[in-house]
């Protein structure tokens, strides 16, 4: 996770080709300024400033144990916050992503169970249906050319509904039944909810597969064909299309990511808590939404990066534990929380500006 | 330019085949353990059914989308109904405004009666005077037990919440506890502020309430860990709702704390947990009785006139406990999600 990566495509269009001329507007500008210019520069520092604060007024955050603790919260925000941020890079944001997570951990549950099938079964066809759900989303988009906004909304209303009432028709009740003494479970729970000692500190592997998928994230994004034509359908779609770069692929890709991200947490909750509510995961999709966007990328496509929002996610996995280990007023718990998100996204802004002024 | 003109073989031949690997994967892939071929069948509660003239009841709820507790409570009121001959209405929303519009929905219907939670009584005062002004029966359920006479409603069903925390703090006591993290899944929900406050008021030990974000598993997961960090001298956690407690149970391991669970509420898995004494104790306020006894009130009052507790007296369908004595007679009716 070093700052030195190449700097960010331009906005709105792939790297420019050829070497550069001198004339003044290539200018190399000073490193420290450079640095500042990239996406993720002003979270990081925001999330520095989170950790030394809460370092300082929190005693138990320094144990190793919290820190895995924080690290937790974080994961299980982070590794879907990828896949959105990758979306919001491309231009477009999905506000079903909280929900389809409990669609997907919902379905791998009740097949396994109604059909009494090894758990394996039902995790690959949640894998389907949730790649499904995100296919569906971009071409909708693509096809009616409406706003992420409606089109998404649409699909969050439309599972939150489907979530509830499928469960009912299955199982009678309003969430799954307990699936933990099932074949294959235990394997399944290795790869998606298991943890691991680390001097003496209980790592859960969430943390793992979203520092993993963070750098696959980040070289995609930065070393890639594909990463390119994120940025460039982000930047300006038609100018894209012009230019060469598959739309319509790229968008709806996208989303399936998103899918993907939604079926990895999904099956993280199902084999942690053995059961899922049907009722859960409303809500969830604004807090991926916020660290992507505290992390650096743009509402409105275009720029970001992929760290940025490991940084978002884990300034808000730290606030969020932060003011419990503090052992603060649990009343104003949201508010604390409300606070100092839009303390670091001030410091981001502030970042920015400093960084791109001339 | 007709790109996507494939011959029909060729294109569907990859569906063929993705569809006949599945077919055989699932044959090769029964699980051999758990699985709902090991769920014991069991029969439902029945009693026959009256053959008093057909009447429509509505039931108007506060709940949330997809809550295990509210699903028993329908299914006490839809057992009610088929046992009195009794087209039920079920219709819910958690803003005491869209719950209003529901109420005045079940009196444009012209329902013979009406079984409505007063989770927010000044919201729908002045819907339940126009049912009863248009000559409509309404009796209370859940939450409303300081209101219900106010607002002129026949009966009231429910658990007294004050009432089950003071009892929760005496079982406290009971079992030695020092100091009790009160975890509170839903900030501000008057209803859950009055059991933690009742833990606090009868408990002789202290008290520490905490919000998590009930909508997200691992965040409460996380959450609890966090608080029994800060505060290793917590020996009591106590949910108030039995999704949270399994959670806790695992939070509770993972923080490395010695501390023990006990919870509001009951469902199915916590019956397990308490079998194995992960968890210590639950409450139960018995939300199969609060529907089957608010359609079922309804039912007496037009058929005989009756007025359960008499028309002066809530009808109190809790707190009870269920502990490692009594659990596994409970558990047999939860299995089947009825209590």
């Amino acid at each position: 996770m070093s700052m030195t990566q190449q700097a960010t495509p331009a906005v709105g269009t792939p790297p420019a080709p050829g070497p550069k001329q001198s004339d003044g507007r290539t200018r190399q500008r000073p490193l420290a300024l450079r640095l500042l210019a990239r996406p993720e520069v002003g979270v990081f520092l925001g999330a520095v400033a989170v950790l030394v604060f809460f370092l300082f007024a929190a005693p138990p955050v320094r144990d190793g144990s919290s820190m895995a603790n924080i690290l937790y919260q974080s994961s299980t925000i982070g590794i879907m916050a990828l896949p959105v941020a990758l979306l919001m890079i491309g231009g477009e944001f999905d506000l079903s992503a909280g929900v389809a997570v409990i669609t997907s951990a919902l379905t791998a549950s009740m097949l396994s169970y109604q059909l009494t099938m090894n758990v394996w079964v039902g995790v690959i066809v949640a894998l389907l249906v949730s790649l499904a759900i995100g296919a569906f989303n971009g071409w909708l988009l693509v096809k009616t050319g409406l706003p992420s906004f409606l089109v998404t909304l649409g699909t969050f209303l439309i599972l939150q509904g489907v979530n509830l009432a499928i469960t009912k028709l299955v199982t009678g009740n309003v969430a799954t039944d307990d699936i933990s003494d099932m074949d294959g479970f235990a394997q399944a729970q290795k790869i998606f909810a298991s943890s691991f000692e680390v001097g003496g500190v209980n790592v859960k592997i969430t943390v793992v597969w979203w520092l993993v998928f963070a750098a696959l994230a980040t070289w995609v994004l930065l070393r890639t064909k594909y990463g390119n034509w994120i940025f460039a359908v982000g930047g300006n779609k038609d100018s894209a299309r012009a230019v060469g770069v598959p739309v319509t692929f790229t968008k709806i890709s996208l989303f399936m990511l998103v899918g993907f991200g939604a079926w990895f947490v999904g099956m993280h909750q199902l084999f942690s808590f053995n059961t899922v509510q049907s009722g859960e995961g409303v809500g969830q999709e604004l807090i991926y939404i916020a660290a992507a966007v505290i992390g650096g990328c743009l509402l409105t496509g275009g720029y970001g990066s992929a760290i940025g929002p490991v940084f978002g996610a884990f300034m808000f996995g730290m606030v969020q534990q932060g003011i419990v280990y503090a052992g603060w007023n649990p009343d104003w718990f949201k508010a604390f929380l409300g606070v100092m998100l839009l303390g670091a996204v001030l410091i981001n802004l502030w970042v920015q500006r400093t960084a791109t002024r001339r | 330019m007709d790109r996507s003109s494939h011959p029909r073989s060729r294109r569907f031949a990859p569906v063929v085949a993705v569809a006949a690997a599945a077919a055989l994967t699932l044959a090769g892939c029964s699980s051999s353990s758990g699985g709902k071929k090991s769920e014991e069948g069991g029969a439902n509660a029945s009693a026959g059914k009256a053959d008093t003239p057909r009447m429509t009841v509505a039931l108007v709820t506060h709940q949330a989308p997809g809550d295990t507790f509210w699903d028993t409570v329908r299914k006490g009121a839809e057992a009610a109904a088929a046992k009195d001959n009794i087209k039920l209405i079920y219709s819910a929303d958690p803003n005491a405004g869209n719950q209003a519009n529901l109420v005045q929905n079940a009196i444009d219907q012209k329902v013979d009666g009406i079984a409505v939670t007063l989770a927010k009584p000044d919201a729908l005062k002045g819907v339940v005077g126009k049912a009863e002004k248009a000559g409509i029966p309404v009796v209370g359920l859940n939450s409303g037990l300081s209101d219900w006479k106010d607002l002129n409603l026949l009966e009231f069903f429910g658990q007294d919440e004050s009432v089950a925390g003071e009892a929760f703090g005496k079982k406290l006591n009971e079992v030695g506890a020092k100091k009790v993290l009160c975890v509170m899944q839903e900030q501000g929900n008057v209803g859950l502020t009055q059991r933690c406050d009742g833990v606090a008021k009868t408990f002789e030990g202290k008290v520490d309430p905490q919000n998590v974000n009930g909508t997200d598993m691992p965040s409460v997961k996380s959450t609890i860990t966090a608080k029994l960090k800060q505060d290793p001298s917590i020996d009591y956690v106590v949910t108030l709702g039995a999704p949270f407690a399994l959670t806790a149970v695992q939070s509770v391991s993972d923080a490395g704390s010695k501390a023990k669970v006990a919870t509001f509420d009951l469902n199915k898995d916590l019956i397990k947990a308490i079998k194995n004494d992960s968890i210590q104790f639950a409450v139960d306020q018995q939300p199969y009785l609060q529907g089957y006894l608010a359609v079922d009130g309804l039912w007496l009052y037009k058929n005989n006139g009756n007025y359960s507790g008499g028309g002066e007296q809530p009808v109190l369908t809790g707190p009870a406990f269920v502990d490692k004595s009594n659990v596994d007679r409970i558990g047999e009716f939860a299995a089947k999600g009825t209590r």
